[in-house]
């Protein structure tokens, strides 16, 4: 049968079914199971009424449970056992993960990914706020907003043939068409190439190290100085932000000494750069993808939130005289902190997912593999279960934190 | 707006310019693709799409003197014309490589042997000679020429209808489009129903329930791959459309739950309760009350759903499978950028084509696209 056929007879059955499913499982209940007729009829109606929640929700429980509950414990179970010819298995404990782990290039993916994660949150957030703040001052922010927010709705693989044709690289003496290639090519050494190159990174850099000093500030705070009324914080939040401390203040160092790294630097000037082979730095560039693609979200929930800001609480800062900064970082921030949050941990999700913009670019070359794309290789390319569930497990893993966080908030929203 | 708090500023070029470079800056990127599918292959590479926006002075490729000869005023000559875009205008030309700027337009140069030969600057050349051409070795043209913009359409004419060229990206539409659309109306109205009952039923365990979907809403879709597929094969689905719907339907509904519960729990309660006094059974309120009214939430899923699945590589690549014949958007796209990585003409257009539905109907319902999200988020 044609596919298109096909997916138009899918619909007809899939919406019918679901309808009639509906309909006459209803018909059902209260007519021929619990009918609300004879002596029993008032409870029969009580009784009709505890199983129809039951009835309306059973198609989506048992495709929840088929297609993503039950997968998750059965990779972990393929991640325990080794596959012998013939669908047969033999548990061999962890001796997946033995494997994985003497693996440099999980190391690597696992290395990359923690770049990935810190990056590309940050940056997409912070563009994000950026052009929330700005859009919403203009006239015609909504045009900006839409053209902003346009990424998001191109996939992955749209946007790496996008972005290759920015990466391309011609031969030395030819005409280059990529962009990226031509820009690099004005840079020549002179003091405009110190200025971009080298005075703007450095401040950059200084940037962050002072967010992240700023971090550990907050996350150490409540232990050491006790000002919060809300008192001593609890058990389990110190050794928590204990590891934020830390997290924060190696960040710190490692952009405080890439300052002196930028200046140390020599940079090949007026060469064509093959850019997505530098080791290191091609894994920037296929981060700048994802932000271009995740900023938009973040600035269409930021603007929200920042339009809902109480504007009293604004005006009373502007009366008191705070200045501009001092609104934005004392006023308007901790108001819009838990979509802060919500925004930062929802492209955090879609990083650790992140599989074809990879795949697309580099396809794990030139130490440039992610968890999600060494998984998929040793599942579908070295036919390897064990080691590919175990890898699937970790990104699992790394999710649980924000899976146990959603689910925390939404019991306490729904008492 | 924070309204009146913000006197206006007198920096607010600044704003406008700042704004201006950030449009710019994520604008740039997909337009310079749309560009370049509308360029020959020959242009793409030799020169950066931003050239092709306005008259470039460039050297251009050599091209060798062709046609047949005819005989005028007791000269045999040799009449053609070197380009195909009328505007082109040569600045200088030369007959070897080392000198390609050697004559100006309308200059003559002797290829000695009695043969000249002549180039306007319109692109027409002349060439004679007082003996047949016949035996003597046709020399090649070098012109710098300043080029206006040329946009072809030969690109999509090409991707789309010559299965040589375009690797059958014409078949990975459709097949993209049997995909998407099954698997974006299927989940609607089996999440539709489960929101309305965790929204709007008592059951115990409901709020366990709740905190399942959201628990699932984050869980990598990665693990599911081989357990599914060892399911599909087992259950006899094998790889197919079929697997794909399924797929796709089942990790598209926490997210479906999650928004249409979110909406529906904000209808007013006094509707629900009128009906239900009025003796509307649960079915009758869902059927005439609670869609029509949830018809925003429904249209924002839809669209994610729609662009979810019109975009994913991986779900198809796993259970549709990764020969020519199934082959989705994405999928050859990712096919061409490995075996025909040089060629920008056919990798653009192709990209461009499974690009441009999704934005459609992104710039058609982006009002609901951003209100789901809101609805998604903001807490």
């Amino acid at each position: 049968m044609n596919p298109a056929l096909q997916g138009l007879m899918t619909i007809i059955i899939g919406v019918g079914g679901c309808v009639g499913y509906f309909f006459f499982s209803n018909i059902v209940l209260d007519k021929f199971i619990f009918p609300a007729t004879g002596v029993n009829a008032g409870r029969n109606i009580n009784r009709a009424n505890q199983v129809r929640p039951w009835l309306f929700l059973a198609p989506a429980i048992i495709a929840l449970g088929v297609y993503l509950a039950y997968p998750v414990f059965a990779t972990l179970w393929l991640s325990l056992n080794k596959e012998l010819p013939g669908k047969a298995y033999e548990f061999v404990g962890l001796a997946n993960y033995q494997t994985m782990f003497g693996e440099t290039k999980f190391w690597e993916s696992m290395k990359n990914n923690m770049l990935w994660l810190i990056f590309v949150p940050a940056l997409s957030t912070a563009f994000g706020l950026l052009a929330a703040q700005l859009t919403d001052r203009i006239w015609w922010g909504n045009i900006a907003k839409a053209l902003i927010f346009m990424p998001m709705a191109i996939s992955f693989v749209g946007a790496s043939v996008i972005w290759k044709l920015i990466y391309d690289t011609r031969p030395d003496g030819t005409d280059q068409i990529g962009l990226l290639n031509a820009v690099w090519l004005n840079f020549s050494g002179g003091p405009f190439s110190f200025i971009f190159l080298k005075v703007l990174p450095a401040l950059l850099l200084l940037a962050f190290a002072a967010f992240m000093a700023y971090g550990v500030y907050l996350a150490l705070k409540p232990l050491f100085w006790d000002t919060d009324k809300r008192g001593k914080p609890q058990w389990w939040a110190v050794p928590l932000r204990a590891v934020v401390a830390l997290g924060s203040a190696y960040l710190l160092w490692l952009s405080l000494s890439s300052v002196f790294n930028v200046f140390g630097a020599e940079l090949p000037y007026g060469k064509a750069q093959t850019w997505l082979t530098i080791p290191f730095w091609n894994n920037l560039f296929l981060m700048i993808v994802l932000v271009w693609i995740q900023s938009g979200f973040a600035m269409v929930i930021l603007s929200a939130a920042l339009r809902g800001i109480p504007e009293e609480t604004v005006e009373a800062a502007v009366i008191d005289g705070a200045n501009p900064f001092q609104i934005f970082f004392k006023i308007k921030v901790p108001q819009i902190m838990t979509t802060l949050v919500v925004v930062w941990t929802t492209i955090t999700i879609t990083v650790l997912k992140v599989f074809d913009i990879v795949l697309a670019m580099t396809n794990g070359q030139w130490e440039t593999q992610v968890l999600a794309n060494y998984m998929f290789d040793k599942l579908f390319r070295s036919f390897d279960t064990g080691v590919g569930s175990a890898a699937g497990m970790i990104i699992m893993l790394l999710v649980m934190p924000i899976l146990v966080w959603n689910v925390y908030n939404v019991r306490k929203e729904m008492r | 707006m924070t309204g009146a708090s913000t006197r206006k500023s007198p920096l607010t070029w600044v704003v406008h310019i700042s704004a201006l470079i950030l449009v710019a800056l994520w604008v740039f990127p997909t337009f310079g693709l749309l560009v370049s599918s509308f360029r020959t292959g020959d242009q793409i590479s030799t020169s950066g799409w931003w050239r092709s926006l306005m008259t470039q002075e460039q050297q251009l490729p050599a091209k060798r003197v062709e046609g047949l000869e005819t005989q005028k005023d007791g000269k045999f000559v040799i009449e053609g014309k070197l380009f195909e875009n009328a505007g082109t205008v040569v600045g200088a030309w030369g007959i070897s490589s080392k000198e390609p700027r050697a004559f100006t337009p309308g200059a003559s140069a002797d290829l000695g042997d009695g043969v000249s030969i002549s180039v306007a600057s319109d692109g027409s050349y002349v060439m004679s000679s007082a003996t047949t051409l016949k035996d003597v070795r046709l020399p090649r043209i070098f012109t710098t020429a300043q080029t206006p913009p040329d946009p072809t359409i030969d690109n999509y004419n090409n991707v789309l209808f010559n299965p040589e060229a375009g690797q059958g990206v014409g078949q990975a539409f459709i097949n993209t489009l049997t995909v998407a659309i099954p698997a974006t109306i299927i989940p609607i109205l089996i999440a539709a129903f489960a929101a309305y009952a965790l929204a709007w039923m008592d059951f115990p365990g409901r709020a366990l329930l709740v905190a399942a979907v959201v628990g699932l809403l984050v869980v990598p879709l990665q693990l599911a791959l081989i357990p599914l597929l060892q399911l599909h094969n087992a259950i006899g689905i094998g790889k197919g459309y079929m697997g794909i719907w399924l797929a796709h339907t089942g990790f598209g509904l926490p997210l479906a739950i999650y928004l249409l519960r979110n909406y529906m729990i904000g209808l007013p309660r006094d509707i629900i309760e009128n009906a239900r006094v009025d003796g509307a059974t649960d079915f009758q309120i869902f059927t005439k009350i609670i869609l029509p009214l949830s018809f925003p939430a429904l249209a924002s899923f839809a669209i994610f759903q729609f662009l979810w699945t019109w975009n994913d590589l991986l779900v198809a690549l796993v259970f549709l499978g990764a020969g020519d014949k199934e082959l989705v958007l994405t999928g050859s796209l990712v096919n061409l950028m490995g075996s025909r990585g040089g060629d920008w003409e056919i990798l653009s257009t192709s990209a461009f084509i499974s690009i441009a539905v999704p934005l459609v109907v992104f710039f058609v319902m982006q009002k609901y696209l951003v209100r789901g999200l809101l609805a998604g988020s903001v807490k």
